[in-house]
């Protein structure tokens, strides 16, 4: 039950987003269909339902998301410098990543999130194992390279989902 | 106002990263790195304008916002699809020397097919 509330909330919330208007027809058109969405879906919606709106968890989801536009914006300037710069500073290999995350979703977030920051792209997720594709492979060490790539996203997304 | 200079600010910044996102797909030697630039740029480019575009329009702002949501999800993982793709369909990394690492040459394809 909860976790058909937390899934209707999500799709209620999406739709006044994109109709902004508190029109009663709007309204409740928008919660029929997202009741019969949530319906259909919520088992493969979430895994938690209403407990994912506990303020710890979303002061992580805050921090997370801080944590990634901050890693986004990061990332750009240094594709921008490597694009621009004529020597062409590339050095790419692909690497394995051992995450110590054991959640599915939390796993496609590590991997979406892993993409989106400095010079990683990530190419599979087998188990345990994210393949990465490091366009500057400073070094094949374990260690440094889950320093490097991972750390800082590993720690909220436990947080988050586990 | 003061929403439009930002929006406009932002539009340019955007409008700057999708040029470099496109220059790295021109300079860039194999599907791999093209794909780093592709993705990383072209998201920060289309969040900026976007987000851009709903502050100069305030009244579209929080559909612009959703968009964006959708955007910074969907991004990565088209990006995923075509690099396992390529893989997949046999395209080798390019590696600068002859040490250059790929762990992902290593795994069976029976194991990759779970």
């Amino acid at each position: 039950m909860s976790r058909f509330l937390f899934t209707f909330l999500i799709l209620f919330v999406a739709w006044l987003g994109f109709t902004t208007s508190l029109h009663p027809q709007e309204l409740i058109t928008g919660a029929v269909v997202s009741l019969i969405i949530a319906f259909v879906a919520f088992k493969t919606f979430t895994d938690f339902g209403l407990s994912f709106f506990h303020p710890q968890k979303i002061f992580n989801i805050i921090k997370f998301i801080a944590v990634f536009l901050v890693a986004l914006i990061k990332s750009n300037f240094d594709v921008a410098r490597r694009v621009v710069l004529p020597s062409l500073p590339i050095n790419p290999g692909i690497v394995t990543y051992k995450t110590e995350l054991k959640s599915d979703t939390a796993k496609v977030f590590l991997a979406n999130a892993i993409t989106l920051t400095p010079g990683t792209l990530s190419i599979d997720v087998i188990g345990d194992e994210l393949f990465i594709h490091w366009i500057d492979v400073i070094s094949t060490d374990p260690e440094v390279i889950f320093n490097e790539i991972g750390a800082d996203f590993e720690k909220i997304l436990k947080e988050i989902f586990e | 106002m003061i929403l439009t200079y930002i929006g406009i600010f932002l539009v340019s910044v955007g409008v700057l990263f999708l040029f470099l996102g496109a220059l790295g797909i021109v300079r860039m030697p194999d599907v791999y790195t093209r794909l780093q630039a592709g993705t990383k740029a072209t998201t920060l480019g289309a969040l900026g304008t976007i987000i851009g575009v709903g502050l100069i329009q305030p009244e579209w702002f929080w559909k612009t916002l959703i968009i964006a949501i959708f955007i910074a999800i969907s991004n990565p993982i088209s990006s995923h699809a075509l690099a396992r793709g390529s893989y997949k369909s046999g395209i080798k990394p390019f590696l600068k020397d002859d040490d250059g690492i790929d762990t992902y040459a290593d795994v069976e394809d029976e194991e990759v097919d779970r």
